[in-house]
């Protein structure tokens, strides 16, 4: 059986980057296994705007952030194989995968899995009524109209207020479509501020908050209406608020889920990010195994996916070097009181100078707040915010030297005031 | 007296800009700029694609290489519409030069190599 030092799955922006960094610390011997017939996966879809603010100080498109990434990616040499499906990953990290040659098996001392998100899609959220044809993720409409040029309807509604729906609005309306109206179950919206300015507002197009919707009508196989109502506090329709919208479209922007299906066979947990439990260096349960990117929790921003994806191949270089412990001296770290989900969940005992990194996430907005991070009842630090959502992910870098790390739990919390 | 959101990065910062134009609550000089403009003439990216005769693809995603004029936008989307390109074609290729007299070019944001 081949054998490499590290296989990563997934050739996407986390898969790319955390490639390029293994590279450069001297793990040279990579493959990586991409199921499409191109690197940079999602972001070859996103035509828009707005990437690399962080990674490159400009504004890139997503094919041009990617198209950074496979240059490097190339010039280095580093060995990829495309159109490769990854089936599974055993225990002692032999990752199969079939492609035009058929089935084959590598072993692998380290994995890193950077297979992405899914979307959500209508079974998922048990939308109402028919299920005629004219309903698709937003995903799926971006991948037609950007990559197909084909425009999937011209009077469309959008669930969800999430970001690549927002974006989708924006897309659909420039190339001649009439975008009804946005339902957001939720108060407050799912997408960044930007992309209600950009991508509603600057088209006219109304957000519903706290309305969804109720029935989905195509009795002749085709989409026909929809049914939006509004909801109370404990999401429960508010009878009489009742409105039809004519529509040959509904795009459905209500979540994204870290696409784990190559772990469940594994025996390790998963985190409230649904994404597995890991340790500061992205390191799952399995020894040698990490995850980086939308797998492991979902960004909204790909400059925070490769700077994960750098601090998973940190990982990788350690524990080839014998320097990642697998010990059971470890300190859980617990989202608490207003927090939906921390990244690491786990935080082991090493003696090196690296920061730790806390990504989280609050379960609804705040005003005028602390964040605060404990170890024990040890207050670590305290951050005021003006003003705070759950669409915008959190980074908070602490010096490891401030942590007794002796196994107290350590937690992240919101302190109103 | 006006609240605007600032689009230029995804902090999206909340702006107060007064009747003078000054600017308050932006955590960078670019939200600044950003307001004035917005107030006086509102400018935006437009990204897009057109057809291309390619092996690889049948459409290569485009760019404004500078922010247009708002009112502008849909006549630039339909000059898009109306292009077909042929591979090979570079990143910041330029597609179509001087749009609608704004010194604004639309741009190639992917390599499509045969
Ligand atoms: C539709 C959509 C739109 C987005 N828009 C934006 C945006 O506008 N701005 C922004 O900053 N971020 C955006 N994001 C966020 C995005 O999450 C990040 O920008 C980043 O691109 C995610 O990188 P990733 O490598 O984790 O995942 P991906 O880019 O999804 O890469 C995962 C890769 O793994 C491969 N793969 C999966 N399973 C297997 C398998 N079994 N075998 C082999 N290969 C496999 C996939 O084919 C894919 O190439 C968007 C995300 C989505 C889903
Ligand atoms: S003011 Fe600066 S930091 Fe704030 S959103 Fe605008 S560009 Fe970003």
């Amino acid at each position: 059986m081949e054998q490499f030092d590290l296989v990563i799955i997934g050739g996407g922006s986390a898969g790319m980057s955390a490639a390029i960094e293994s590279y450069n610390l001297g793990i040279k011997d990579i493959l990586i296994l991409e199921k499409n017939n191109y690197l940079g996966g999602i972001l070859n879809q996103c035509i828009h705007n707005g990437f690399g603010l962080q990674e490159f100080k400009e504004e890139l498109t997503g094919p041009e952030f990617m198209s950074r990434f496979s240059k490097k990616v190339n010039e280095l040499g580093i060995k990829y194989e495309l159109n490769t499906n990854v089936l599974g990953i055993s225990k002692d990290k032999v990752v199969s995968y079939s492609n035009k040659d058929g089935y084959k098996e590598v072993k692998a001392k380290a994995i890193i899995l950077t297979t992405g998100c899914y979307e959500r899609n209508a079974g998922a959220i048990s939308l109402g009524g028919d299920r005629p044809s004219g309903v698709y993720t937003a995903g799926q409409a971006q991948l037609y109209l950007n990559n197909y040029g084909k425009l999937v309807g011209k009077k469309v509604f959008i669930l969800g207020s999430g970001d690549i729906g927002l974006i989708m609005a924006r897309r659909m309306s420039l190339e001649g479509a009439k975008v009804l109206g946005v339902a957001e179950l939720m108060p407050y919206s799912a997408g960044l501020n930007r992309n209600i300015v950009q991508c509603l507002q600057d088209f006219n197009i109304p957000l519903y908050l706290s309305h969804t919707v109720k029935e989905v009508i195509g009795p002749k196989g085709h989409l026909e209406k929809i049914v939006l109502a509004q909801v109370d506090e404990r999401f429960n329709f508010i009878p009489g608020t009742e409105q039809e919208f004519e529509c040959d479209t509904l795009l459905l922007s209500v979540g994204l889920v870290p696409n784990v299906d190559l772990l469940s066979k594994l025996g390790i947990h998963f985190a409230k990010s649904r994404g597995p439990v890991v340790n500061q260096y992205m390191e799952t349960e399995l020894e040698g195994l990490f995850a980086s990117g939308n797998v492991l929790h979902v960004h909204d921003l790909v400059d925070y996916v490769v700077s994960e994806a750098r601090e998973a191949a940190q990982g990788v270089y350690l524990f080839l070097n014998n320097k990642l412990p697998n010990t059971n001296e470890k300190s859980l770290v617990k989202p608490l009181k207003g927090v939906g989900y921390v990244v690491p969940n786990y935080i082991q005992k090493i003696d090196n100078d690296d920061k730790l990194i806390f990504k989280f996430r609050v379960a609804k907005p705040y005003k005028n707040i602390n964040l605060v991070i404990k170890e024990g009842d040890k207050v670590i630090k305290k951050i005021f915010k003006l003003a705070i959502i759950p669409s915008e992910m959190e980074i908070v870098k602490i010096d490891k030297k401030l942590f007794e790390l002796n196994g107290e739990d350590i937690t992240v919390e919101v302190e109103e005031k | 007296m006006k609240e605007l959101i600032c689009i230029v990065c995804p902090r999206g910062c909340h702006l107060t800009v007064d009747d003078n134009l000054n600017v308050s609550g932006n955590n960078c000089p670019r939200g600044e700029a950003y307001a004035k403009a917005e107030l006086t003439h509102p400018t935006r990216t437009l990204t897009s694609t057109v057809k291309i005769t390619s092996k690889l693809e049948v459409r290569c995603p485009v760019k404004t290489d500078k922010p247009l004029p708002k009112e502008k936008i849909y006549e630039a989307m339909d000059l898009i519409n109306h292009v077909k390109i042929s591979a090979p074609v570079k990143i910041g290729d330029i597609i179509l030069e001087n749009i609608l007299g704004t010194d604004v070019n639309i741009v190639a944001t992917k390599n499509i190599n045969e």
